[in-house]
């Protein structure tokens, strides 16, 4: 409901941030299909012609290729999981009546403001570092044998220190649904004879159904690009090597452009078929 | 001055129309009220005269200058809005000068204006707070004086006081009036409440589904309603409808009479009837009856102070003859 | 009326929070704790808690190492001009969405939100060789510009969540009484979504100011921030707990003291007005 000359500057005002949105996709993504079609070594010849379809099939039969498609989403999802069921553990736990209910959220969102190269430094050394961690200490105390956390268990130890920087901001926002849950709702249930766990499962659970949408889109976003843990303990190795990593190997370390460009791509795919399901999920969630 | 014309203007959704193309003048110095059930289109009516909406065709004018592409800063019109729109961050000296910051009114004038403004509505007190710390009669005379600073050709109310409580209402219905009165500016004012518009309107055009269904003045409406829709909208309680034979004697499809134009007897009379419910006011009684020349609907009746009548009670009515509205199979009143 | 909750339950819910809320923090402390101790105690078997030897030793060290006040300042202009470079594009956007929306603004929006999921390695060499082109590489500018560009969608969305919840009326009361366009966004959409753009540009600052990818990727020398800073500490060879504990908490402790002080208006804000 506006008149004709609101609507126009409406457009007028959007332009600029839809204009450099549109920029920032369609630039890069053009050279990036442009190069994947080259065979392209900028320390090794440079240019060196059209290849048509080579680097896209090189990369897809590269024994690396599925691997790290799986290594990707087995990251993703076993962060969702982690951070969503933990999340509304905690959120119920702090929603309940206690002393010092400010503090203990200060306490649990602060690692949400640790910067991912510290935590992954932090844990890489100080916690998981077979001689010196805390947590081979630990293991000591009890006579078993430290675990080399980055080696031997190496995608459930990253999985972990993601879990960690995460799951402030998922408990936060299920917290913050919970708080809004009309407490009369479950009373009534109570009245009816529902018992805790019927409550829960009936009442509380559904409540969060948005809120859990929420987390799930915005850690995805956040996820599927997570590089710094990655990059700073494991360098990829021992099977951490997500398919962003992997193009970032082949375009930085191998220094072959043509072939991580035609890894770009597909990159770009798969986030476009997980960006598609959120969206539409989402879409449906938010009333925007 | 503010003589207000609509030329032909209509209104469309997409395409959903909702204002056919209708004409309407609005006189210099009139209080002009839309009135008509929500949905009926007199807010849109009202947005299309200030400017916040587009006319789809047809032409707006003001003092019969072509207003139609004229945003609305500068058609001179002020509008008072049904939440009050003050804006919160500002005090309520800040929220009366904004137009005129706007319009580039120097400080001594604004401040002669606020001061004038806030005398006449008693907001001298209650300059310096903020629209949050006001109570609803409160912020709906900073929206007034708001309105009022401006000096405009033409102030537009949009169901202004229906968001205050029922005592407020009739308190503010009568500022309102008065500021009338002093002001003798063009007020154009939107409620879907008959009272309101009956009793504060030298015209009332009466609105269904985007048309204008009459215009007329209150006593206009209410004595020589134009048709079937009109009839039962303006008047409370509402006329009695009756069709069939009783009608049918008259010439005509339905007949309507007024509940205070029927006599009510416990002897004798037209029509036999049983008193379903009975409201004593003191002032006055009305009372709903069951009776065959109405087997749809009870009856209303209004007696002049009490009238003693309990559930059951067989009574009898009488019409006035001279007060009986006909109307055909069209709805339209016969002469 | 609410329940009057035993005492008892009250004290297990407490300790069982406060314990939970401790294994969270804990990392962060005993990187700051570690930050105080000789290297000989950080490393010590079995180790020490409180009982050592305080120590200021490694924050000189970490001075004396590198340029901590330049990456500092960098973070700090980075993290800052991207975030208010962002705000001041997303407000007319998420005015116009916000108050003239039409058919496409639901998925102009969640187009906004999928450009962040492009990967960026995907993109990684193109804007290496446009940076070397416009001779942006290691110049906060180009930074910013690549940040700003990051974090629009989230700016936009969430400012656009505020804005709804201010009544159009207001701006329309404003319009009537002579406004342009641009005097209503001045003087009354902008004073009215003080508090959400205050939110917005918090979290801003918090994701601009640990965005370790394009941070790492584009700068060398001049432009590079504490990301930077602490990947310095990553090389194996002769890694000191101490110190990299001591780099650590400078790295952190200031968007830490930010963060906490504003977590309120956070959380609201990144919910994208789906959870009230």
């Amino acid at each position: 409901m506006a008149t004709q000359h609101s609507r126009s500057s409406a457009r007028l005002m959007m332009a600029p941030a839809v204009v450099l949105l549109l920029g920032w996709m369609l630039v890069p993504l053009t050279m990036t299909l442009y190069f994947s079609f080259k065979k392209y070594l900028p320390l090794r010849g440079g240019d060196l012609g059209w290849v048509g379809f080579d680097n896209y099939a090189r990369f897809l039969t590269s024994s690396a290729f599925w691997p790290s498609v799986q290594t990707t989403l087995v990251i993703v999802g076993g962060v969702l999981a982690i951070t969503v069921v933990l999340g509304i553990f905690l959120a119920i736990l702090l929603n309940q009546p206690m002393w010092g209910q400010g503090m203990v959220r200060i306490l649990v969102i602060a690692p949400f403001f640790v910067m991912p190269t510290v935590s992954a430094l932090v844990w890489k050394n100080m916690f998981m570092d077979p001689n010196y961690g805390l947590l081979a200490h630990l293991w000591k105390l009890f006579g078993a044998t430290p675990v080399e956390w980055l080696s031997q268990a190496s995608l459930p130890s990253i999985i972990m220190i993601v879990s960690w920087q995460w799951l402030p901001f998922a408990t936060l926002i299920l917290l913050t649904a919970i708080q809004s849950l009309d407490s009369e709702q479950l009373e009534a249930a109570e009245m009816d004879g529902a018992l805790a766990h019927k409550r829960f499962a009936y009442i509380t659970l559904p409540h969060l159904g948005r809120a859990i949408t929420v987390v799930i889109l915005i850690q995805t976003i956040f996820l599927l690009s997570i590089f710094a843990e990655i990059f700073v303990t494991t360098g990829g190795a021992f099977g951490t090597k997500t398919l962003s990593y992997l193009i970032f190997q082949r375009v930085l370390e191998s220094q072959n452009v043509g072939l991580g460009s035609a890894g770009g791509v597909y990159a770009i795919i798969l986030a476009n078929i997980v960006a598609y399901f959120l969206v539409r999920i989402v879409g449906k969630n938010l009333d925007a | 001055m503010g003589r207000i014309t609509l030329d032909k203007v209509s209104k469309s959704f997409g395409d959903v129309e909702v204002i056919p193309p209708l004409d309407l003048t609005i006189e210099d110095g009139e209080f002009t009220v839309f009135v008509g059930p929500s949905g009926c289109g007199k807010s849109t009516l009202l947005r299309l005269i200030a400017g916040l909406e587009d006319i789809t065709s047809g032409q707006i004018r003001i003092d019969g200058a072509d207003a139609t592409n004229v945003p609305p800063a500068k058609r001179g019109l002020a509008m008072v809005f049904q939440s009050y729109a003050l804006y919160p961050h500002m005090t309520v000296r800040k929220n009366i000068a904004f137009p005129m910051k706007m319009a580039g009114i120097d400080q001594a004038e604004q401040d002669r204006r606020i001061d004038a403004a806030a005398k006449a509505l008693n907001l001298t007190d209650y300059l310096d707070r903020r629209p949050g710390q006001l109570s609803g009669g409160q912020r709906q005379r900073v929206a007034i004086g708001r309105a009022i600073v401006r000096e405009p050709a033409a102030f537009l109310f949009d169901e202004p006081l229906s968001n205050l409580d029922a005592a407020l209402r009739v308190g503010m219905r009568l500022e309102i009036s008065e500021l009338h009165e002093r002001l003798k500016t063009t007020m154009i004012y939107v409620t879907h409440d008959q009272v309101e518009a009956m009793t504060m309107a030298d015209k009332i055009v009466v609105l269904q589904a985007g048309v204008i269904e009459q215009v007329g003045s209150p006593l206009d409406l209410y004595e020589r309603p134009c048709n079937k829709f009109v009839a039962g909208f303006i008047g409370s309680p509402k006329m009695n409808f009756i069709e069939g034979e009783e009608a049918a004697e008259l010439g005509a499809t339905t007949i309507g009479i007024r509940p205070e134009h029927i006599s009510i007897s416990t002897t004798e009379g037209q029509w036999k009837g049983t008193v379903g419910v009975a409201e004593h006011l003191g002032s006055d009684t009305f009372l709903y009856i069951h009776s065959d020349v109405s087997p749809s609907e009870t009856m209303t009746v209004r007696v002049d102070g009490e009238f003693s009548a309990r559930h059951g009670d067989t009574v009898y009515l009488t019409p006035r003859a001279e007060r009986i509205h006909k109307f055909g199979a069209d709805g339209l009143r016969i002469e | 009326m609410a329940r009057s909750i035993a005492p008892r339950r009250k004290a297990i819910n407490t300790l069982l929070a406060w314990s939970v809320g401790f294994l969270i923090f804990f990392p962060i402390l005993w990187t700051i704790l570690t930050s105080f101790k000789t290297e000989a105690a950080a490393i010590a078997n079995p180790p020490v808690f409180i009982g050592f030897d305080w120590t200021l030793e490694n924050y000189q060290a970490v001075m004396e190492r590198s340029n901590y006040s330049r990456f500092l300042w960098n973070s700090i202009v980075i993290a800052g001009g991207s975030t208010v470079l962002g705000i001041l594009i997303a407000i007319p956007a998420a005015w116009s969405m916000a108050f003239v929306p039409s058919k496409r603004t639901k998925d102009i929006l969640l187009w906004m939100l999928s450009t962040k999921m492009l990967p960026a390695v995907g993109v990684l060499y193109p804007i290496y060789l446009l940076f070397i082109k416009f001779g942006m590489l290691d110049t906060k500018i180009g930074l910013m510009i690549v940040l700003m560009l990051i974090n629009l969608p989230i700016i936009v969305w969430m400012l656009y969540t505020y804005f709804k919840e201010i009544p159009g009326e207001i701006l329309e009361a404003a319009r009537m009484d002579g406004a342009t366009l641009r005097e209503e966004v001045i003087y009354i959409l902008t004073p009215m979504a003080i508090p959400g753009i205050a939110s917005t540009l918090l979290l801003n600052v918090i994701l601009a100011w640990n965005e370790a990818f394009w941070t790492l990727n584009l700068t060398a020398a001049k432009a590079a921030p504490l990301t930077a800073f602490i990947a310095s500490y990553s090389s194996p060879e002769g890694l000191f707990y101490a110190k990299l504990s001591a780099a650590s908490t400078m790295a952190i402790a200031p968007i830490l003291i930010l963060g906490w002080f504003s977590q309120k208006q956070l959380v609201s804000g990144l919910t994208f007005g789906a959870v009230k």
